[in-house]
């Protein structure tokens, strides 16, 4: 009987115990049967069924407001819709990674395992409500990153920014931790609740500190400026698909716990924190926008891109309203649906047996692959944000809760800097459909297809019934004030 | 009865623009496929256009079909028209079988993609001016400038990709300005529902700034001096039926846009800011009609020509009387109708002799006279002559201004003489003078040209010599609008009173 309340007691935290027993599992199938390319890729395609499982467990989840641990770890409707999303993400990668494994000979089961660690480290900081569930999550997640980053062993770029992220993520874990520390310090808690009343009368300038080395490892993990410095290194040297998967799914970890932490520790001193985002969110807009359009590879030219949109998003974190989470929540999901499908093309560049990432191999594509090419310009016009395409929606919600906040500079920035922005999306298309086609790719693989095609459409039918999302991110930004 | 008539409009070109999709091989047959289901698909749409004028009340100066569903949770999906928009509508479609027909020979690579985006285009233009509300608006706006922005990218001539992208970043720049405006207008009511917002009063402040982004995205759209300098170049660069799309129903949103929403929505600050759209409108009247003078390329004096007319259209509107916002409206039907017939006339000799200069041409009456006859209706219709459209629309503008204004009625006066000047010097150079050798083999129209300019001619003399089923059509809308813009200065003007 004892042991049954207990087990209900672990409830909350099912999906992540599929995911640790998963990885677990896959490890020891991975051990124990014959090493050999066509196992190895069994065994990774699993890790998607595992991934998938656990999105499933999430949804079945019962409503309402979990806390289990002491309160340290919180479920509810702000973790459910960003745990779907970070599963999505890591799912999406693991699926684009399938084929480029295959084709670059290097499958190797820890491959899949690895994701499946990392996200299960996603997921803890997701539901981190205090500053020990926090870092165990973040270096759960960063861990298994900084191995894949130099998954692709006899390369040296990949070598090199497995190395670059991992010393620079050391650093930013050490300054988070050091602010973790502060800020115990000042409020004699870990807890956010806990924080949240011991600030409620305003902060000494000791807790200030201890904010501003937590952000700073924050800023690290979204990449944004100005501590941005690894990005277009560390995205360059990767393996694609685990490009794919650094753009997509650490993200939205990354962003989930800076609103988490901000919005439920910091409430008292919204002045303090306020200015610190509204800059870094200037700084990241205008940075991704006008470093961008000088870059001729195109995985560089992704990390600039995603440093900007860090920056958009952190739009609806400065307006610290629920309108405001809810539009990083929805500029989320429409971001990780844009950057799976944009790494769908760029791993389907491949020509002569090996993957080009020059934007200048695009060039008229519109010939040569014409859905290709059509689904790659949608979704580059949605990360511009142009209407009727997602990613105007995505930028609408999170501008719309800074008007109301009376963020009216940040929003004007904002807006020019996405005109500035479009100016180099706008760039690739003109590649692609202006210029004289060069030969062709090779056949796209059949899991990139789905990827693309299943982000291609979200992107583009997005406009005819966004209720789904939207309602869901109204939701889930309510559940956190 | 109650079929959504104006979302089947709307949406039944991007319906064919999918089945094109369909299509499958790039040969004759494929693209002759594409080019008659575009034409079809506009043909439908503009019959359907038509059962809208037919069913369409004057009497009323409300919203008509109206439609209406949840949508965004603060934004709904909302169509309808009334006097002001109804006319664009109806240009739009009426247009478009004309450009697809314009296009038929003309496009040769890529045909079936060309036929999509027009489609495409179509779909965002006519929900543009059906748009009820804010958001779904802005979406048909905007979304316009990804299918023009390929139009004049892949289609276009030498500069195309310099036009295209000034293009597209010129016009978003303006509008994501609008936007944030927006936004700060359903905070300030609420809504985003367009007939709400235009009863509800926005404070004053508010207005000044949403009027000035309002004005930062149409005055570019439209163009005004001093921000029309991407038109020039996106009509030279742009193929024959992208420059008549961008002449006659793009440059139009700007104006529809004002009336819409700058006069109804803020009215203390469009009266304040009158002094300086008077100041723009005339600049533009004169000075570009100057810079037409000194063109070298046909597209180009066309381009600056229309920016000249538009001149005499934001002029009228603001002027807000009823005579002036009647030729603003009228202006713009009538230059959609005569600046379209122009470019397709520049389109017919392009297509021959493969050049825009203007010295390359001469004598062409010798070996074309029904070209010369139809080129010469709508040069005598851009300077205005009476008989033809022109002239109600800018005569009408003029007198609505004079009312407000003498002083920059009177100067404007002086844009006719120049839009004389330079459309008739144009018209001597080309059409007349002794035939240039090079020209020796030239044809006259061919039947299709033909049929390209008929309906163009006779609905410019037609409108010209009984101007009144247009401006009927408008009246009621526009008196409503006059009226709201009196009873809002007047409150406002009490208000202030009140606050001394």
């Amino acid at each position: 009987m004892n042991q049954l309340t207990q087990l209900h007691g672990l409830l909350p935290i099912l999906p992540e115990l599929v995911l640790a027993g998963g990885a677990m599992l896959m490890l020891l199938v991975g051990v124990s049967v014959h090493q050999s390319e066509r196992s190895s890729s069994i065994v990774n395609g699993w890790c998607v069924g595992v991934l998938a499982l656990a999105a499933l467990v999430v949804v079945l989840m019962p409503a309402g407001r979990y806390a289990v641990f002491e309160g340290s770890f919180v479920v509810d409707d702000y973790a459910r819709f960003l745990k779907l999303l970070a599963l999505a993400g890591s799912g999406g990668a693991l699926m684009l990674s399938l084929s480029w494994l295959t084709l670059e000979k290097q499958q190797r089961f820890e491959y899949g395992v690895l994701f499946l660690l990392s996200t299960l480290g996603m997921m803890m900081l997701i539901s981190a409500a205090d500053l020990i569930a926090l870092y165990l999550g973040l270096e759960l997640m960063s861990l298994p990153l900084y191995v894949v980053a130099a998954s692709h062993r006899d390369n040296v770029r990949s070598s090199e920014a497995g190395l670059k992220y991992f010393v620079l993520g050391a650093l930013s874990s050490g300054m988070l931790l050091y602010g973790a520390s502060l800020i115990y310090g000042f409020t004699g808690t870990i807890n956010f609740a806990g924080i949240a009343k011991a600030t409620g009368h305003g902060a000494s300038i000791g807790l200030i500190f201890g904010l501003v080395f937590l952000f700073v490892g924050f800023c690290f993990k979204i990449s944004a400026v100005p501590f941005h410095m690894w990005t277009p290194d560390v995205y360059e040297g990767a393996p694609t698909p685990v490009t794919a998967f650094f753009a997509a799914a650490p993200k939205v970890a990354g962003i989930a716990i800076f609103v988490r932490a901000t919005v439920m520790a910091f409430p008292g001193i919204t002045h303090e924190w306020q200015q610190i985002v509204v800059f870094v969110s200037i700084a990241s807009m205008v940075l991704g926008a006008f470093a961008a359009i000088g870059q001729r590879n195109i995985k560089r030219l992704m990390a600039y891109s995603s440093i900007g949109h860090m920056g958009f998003a952190l739009v609806g974190l400065a307006a610290g309203t629920p309108e405001g989470v809810q539009g990083v929540l929805v500029y989320m999901t429409i971001y990780v649906a844009m950057t799976l499908g944009t790494f769908a093309v760029i791993l389907s560049m491949r020509r002569d047996g090996a993957l080009v990432e020059n934007i200048s191999d695009l060039a008229g594509l519109a010939r040569t692959h014409p859905t290709m090419a059509f689904f790659l310009a949608m979704l580059l016009f949605s990360l511009a944000g142009i209407p009727p395409l997602a990613g105007f929606f995505a930028k609408f919600y999170v501008f719309l809760a800074a008007i109301k906040a009376g963020l009216y500079i940040l929003a004007v920035i904002g807006v020019i800097t996405s005109v500035v922005g479009a100016y180099y999306y706008l760039a690739i298309v003109k590649i692609m459909y202006f210029d004289e086609p060069v030969s062709g790719f090779q056949r796209m693989p059949g899991s990139l297809r789905l990827v693309l095609g299943v982000s291609g459409l979200l992107v583009m039918l997005f406009f005819a019934y966004p209720a789904p999302i939207v309602d869901a991110a109204t939701v889930a930004a309510k559940s956190l004030f | 009865m109650n079929w959504p008539i104006l979302s089947v409009v709307t949406f039944l070109p991007l319906l064919g623009a999918l089945f094109i999709c369909l299509v499958r091989g790039n040969d004759n047959l494929a693209k002759g496929t594409a080019r008659w289901v575009a034409m079809w698909t506009t043909l439908v749409t503009f019959a359907i256009s038509l059962v809208l004028v037919v069913r369409f009340d004057p009497t009323t100066a409300d919203f008509q079909f109206v439609e209406k569903h949840p949508w965004l949770g603060i934004a709904s999906y909302q169509m309808g028209v009334d006097g002001i928009s109804l006319p664009f509508v109806i240009l739009t479609t009426a247009l478009m079988p004309i450009c697809i027909l314009a296009s038929w020979t003309s496009i040769q690579k890529r045909v079936k993609e060309y036929m999509i985006a027009f489609l495409v285009l179509e779909t965002l233009m006519v929900g543009t001016f059906a748009a009820l509300d804010l958001v779904l608006f802005y979406l048909f706006f905007e979304g316009g400038l990804i299918p023009m922005f390929l139009i004049i990218g892949v289609w276009g001539g030498q500069r195309r990709v310099y036009a295209s992208f000034k293009f597209f970043l010129y016009t978003l720049l303006g509008s994501v300005l609008m936007l944030l405006a927006i936004m700060a207008m359903y905070w300030d009511a609420g809504t985003t529902d367009i007939p709400a917002l235009m009863r509800h009063g926005f404070p004053l402040g508010l207005q000044k700034w949403a009027w000035l982004a309002f004005f930062a995205s149409f005055a570019v759209k439209m163009p005004m001096w001093p921000v029309h300098t991407w038109l020039p170049d996106a009509h030279v660069e742009a193929p024959t039926a992208g420059s008549v799309i961008l002449a006659a129903i793009l440059l139009k949103m700007g104006g529809y846009g004002f009336l819409r929403f700058s006069l109804p929505m803020f009215p203390a600050a469009s009266h304040d800011f009158a002094p300086l759209i008077f100041t723009l409108s005339v600049v533009a009247i004169i000075y570009t009609s100057l810079v037409a003078l000194m063109q070298e390329d046909v597209k180009k004096l066309i381009a600056y020509s229309s920016v000249a007319h538009m001149g005499f259209v934001t002029m009228g509107i603001f002027a807000a009387t009823t005579q002036g916002v009647a030729g603003g409206i009228f202006q713009m039907i009538s230059h959609g109708i005569v600046s379209a017939a122009l470019f397709l006339c520049v389109g017919v000799v392009y297509d021959r002799m493969h050049t825009r200069e203007i010295a390359a041409y001469g004598g062409l009456v010798n070996r074309m006279p029904l070209y010369a006859f139809v080129f010469m209706v709508f040069t005598l219709a851009n300077v205005g002559l009476p008989g033809t459209s022109g002239f109600v629309g800018e005569f009408l503008s003029l007198i609505g201004t004079f009312k407000n204004n003498v002083a920059v009625a009177s100067i404007a006066t002086f844009g006719v003489i120049l839009s004389a000047a330079y459309a008739l010097w144009l018209y001597r150079k080309m059409i007349f003078g002794t035939l240039k050798p090079s020209l020796e083999g030239i044809k006259d129209l061919g039947w299709r040209e033909a049929l390209i300019f008929a309906p163009l001619v006779v609905l410019t003399i037609l409108f010209g010599v009984a101007p009144k089923p247009v401006l009927d059509m408008s009246a009621a809308s526009v008196a409503q609008l006059l009226d709201n813009y009196q009873h809002a200065l007047a409150a406002a003007k009490t208000a202030a009173l009140m606050a001394q």
